[in-house]
């Protein structure tokens, strides 16, 4: 019988150990694309910042931290400018704490209870999976778009003059509260899945009612998820842009808010009022803008892992 | 002695101490309690419903302020979808989405040729190559990336991404102008890596070993295993990856504002002004037209094809991955 018929085994060992470490080579590179682009970003930002001031070479680094700090101090005091060496984001800091405080006071209520009806109440059925696939579609939607609901629904109400809020906190609050609602409901649905059934089991079997069996014992124990969840969430609608020049926080403001109907802007906003300005001056005072957002997301989101890891219980 | 009797006698021993007359047996619990309960699951399930409304709401306002829109500009559906012009300013002022739907798509085109391959390279190394020390560090950078907000990326196109590509490409001839649609490809690119490389790692990481382990039984190399046995397996979730993507990069709106600057037109050069739908509708609200003009109402027009558009690569998304995920018990 001749054996030339069939296909011979080839192992082309020469090419497939070359191959290999390439490949490999090449996913390493770009994973570290990702991280080399993080140090960029950072990097660009700070040298932005302290551009224009005494220079110090980049290795003098307590110099460099000095004249930073002095930097976030000045644009932290100041208020919004057309003259850069007065130009600062005092009314947008107050503004966007206000605007954390309000989105956090309307959303974590409405998300985790959203949350704890999809996971402990809702039967297994047509309108539990509506709410489902609707939640998920939900955290797909384009900010902007929820800027654009935002302003017919809360700031004009549909021109009825009794109802329309104006450009104020409350309505910009409204406005985030909805945009990050799809991401605690996800959240708080994931913390509770990880809390095993048979502390429910154990609350029932000693008489509790299903409210008592919830807020008793599986919110306690899904509380270090649920927290995480909306602590990004919120991180999420602090550093939204689109959203808030919808609806209304776009113009110059200089005087702080006192309450939550009046008018106001946010940081990210008077980020983007400074880089849209061609002056060159404008750059610096953005930069420092930059680094205030960032000292507050990224505290944020160190405070969010650090929860998850603490609390860490039923993986 | 057999089963049953034996069970009877047990059951009889049990009975035997005391017999708890019907008092001491717990009734159940008081009326006012049912009644709380009830109320507490009502206030439940109406903040689950709050999510079906804000869907509700934003497809009421979309669709009756761009039937408002139709209706006061009298621009017809055809002209709106298919016209080429947009000069909102210009007497007769013209609304074509073209030129915006162009923008959008080239933007979401050229930023995908930069985070699909990136992203994808990146999960397979987290999945497949990374020792496990390597991946706790880089985890978290990815996702510190990913949460970065997005006007920080626009400034960064303005600052460090466009004076790059000037001093590349002023050079050789080429004008660059001072907002261009490869700048905001790039920083829109690297926006949306994170996204890719964490949902398709999660996908790879779930295949199950013993799939590695016969494949490399077989004699495969590392590089085989990983490019013809993991990501065949893991593609339902890597190909939902992109597709999200995408609908992040054509829903993206500050880098682009800041990046590609507010030029409707339609061209094939990438170092181009363009204007995507974003953009426009920052454009519009930024503007000082009047509430109640045609020009304020094209805003809501050009917002619900933008929520159609990034809805349908969502849904197509989800059904991706439900209908072609390869499941392993």
């Amino acid at each position: 019988m001749s054996e030339t018929a069939a296909p011979r085994f080839r192992p082309h060992r020469m090419i497939r150990s070359l191959l290999g470490p390439i490949f490999g080579a090449a996913c390493l590179l770009a994973t570290l694309t990702g991280v080399i682009v993080l140090v960029v970003l950072l990097g660009s930002i700070l040298y932005a910042a302290l551009k224009g001031k005494p220079d110090n070479p980049w290795y003098a680094i307590g110099a460099n931290l000095r004249e930073l700090w002095g930097l976030v101090r000045t644009v932290a005091l100041n208020r919004q400018s057309s003259d850069p060496a007065a130009a600062g984001y005092r009314v947008g800091i107050v503004g966007s704490l206000w605007l954390l405080g309000l989105v956090a006071l309307l959303a974590i209520p409405v998300g985790v209870a959203a949350g704890v009806y999809l996971e402990e109440y809702a039967p297994q059925g047509r309108l539990r999976r509506i709410i489902q696939t609707n939640i998920a579609n939900l955290a797909g939607v384009p900010s902007i778009v929820y800027g654009i609901l935002g302003l017919a629904l809360f700031v004009r109400a549909f021109g009825v003059k009794a109802l329309a809020l104006g450009p104020c906190l409350l309505a910009g609050a409204l406005t985030l509260s909805l945009l990050i609602l799809p991401i605690i409901v996800i959240t708080t649905q994931e913390a509770l899945r990880t809390v095993p059934g048979s502390l429910r089991q154990a609350a029932l079997a000693l008489g509790a009612t299903r409210w008592q069996m919830v807020s008793g014992h599986v919110l306690p124990a899904a509380l270090p998820g649920i927290m995480t969840g909306t602590i990004l969430g919120l991180s999420r609608a602090i550093g939204e842009t689109a959203p808030l020049l919808m609806v209304g926080a776009a113009g110059a403001i200089r005087k702080l808010p006192r309450g939550p109907l009046d008018r106001y802007t946010a940081v990210p906003v008077e980020i983007y009022n400074y880089a849209k300005e061609p002056d060159r001056m404008f750059q610096t005072i953005s930069a420092g803008g930059i680094v205030i957002l960032l000292i507050l997301l990224l505290s944020m989101n160190a405070a969010a892992i650090m929860i998850r890891n603490r609390f860490q219980r039923f993986q | 002695m057999t089963t049953p009797e034996r069970s009877a006698a047990d059951s009889a021993a049990a009975m035997k101490p005391d017999d708890p007359s019907p008092e001491d047996l717990w009734s159940g619990h008081s009326r006012l309690l049912a009644c709380r309960e009830l109320a507490i699951a009502v206030v439940l399930a109406f903040c689950a419903v709050v999510t079906v409304l804000t869907t509700l709401g934003i497809l009421l306002v979309l669709s009756v302020q761009t039937v408002e829109f139709f209706m006061e500009s009298k621009v017809g559906i055809l002209e709106f979808l298919l016209g080429t012009e947009l000069r909102p300013d210009a007497t007769p002022p013209k609304f074509g989405i073209l030129p915006l739907a162009w923008g959008t798509f080239a933007i979401a085109f050229g930023s995908s040729c930069i985070a699909l391959p990136i992203g994808l390279l990146s999960a397979i190394y987290l999945s497949e190559y990374a020792p496990r020390r390597l991946r706790s560090v880089l985890k978290p950078a990815l996702e510190l990336l990913a949460g970065i907000p997005t006007i920080v990326y626009g400034y960064l196109a303005l600052l460090l991404v466009t004076p790059v590509l000037k001093a590349i490409f002023e050079p050789l001839g080429i004008r660059v102008p001072q907002f261009n649609a490869l700048s905001a490809c790039i920083v829109v690119g690297v926006m949306i890596i994170p996204l890719v490389s964490s949902l398709s790692e999660d996908v790879l990481s779930a295949v199950p070993r013993g799939l590695r382990e016969a494949a490399y039984a077989l004699g495969a190399t590392k590089f085989e295993v990983s490019t013809r046995v993991v990501l065949p397996a893991g593609l339902s979730g890597v190909v939902a990856s992109f597709i999200l993507a995408i609908s992040r990069a054509v829903g993206e709106t500050m880098a682009v504002v800041l990046a590609a600057g507010m030029l409707p037109q339609i061209t094939l050069n990438p170092l181009e002004s363009l204007e995507t739908m974003t953009t426009y509708i920052v454009q519009v609200i930024s503007g000082e037209a009047s509430y109640g003009t045609a020009k304020y109402l094209s805003l809501f027009a050009v917002g619900l094809s933008l929520f159609v558009i990034t809805l349908g690569l969502n849904i197509i998304s989800g059904l991706v991955l439900r209908r072609y995920r390869e499941v392993y018990q």
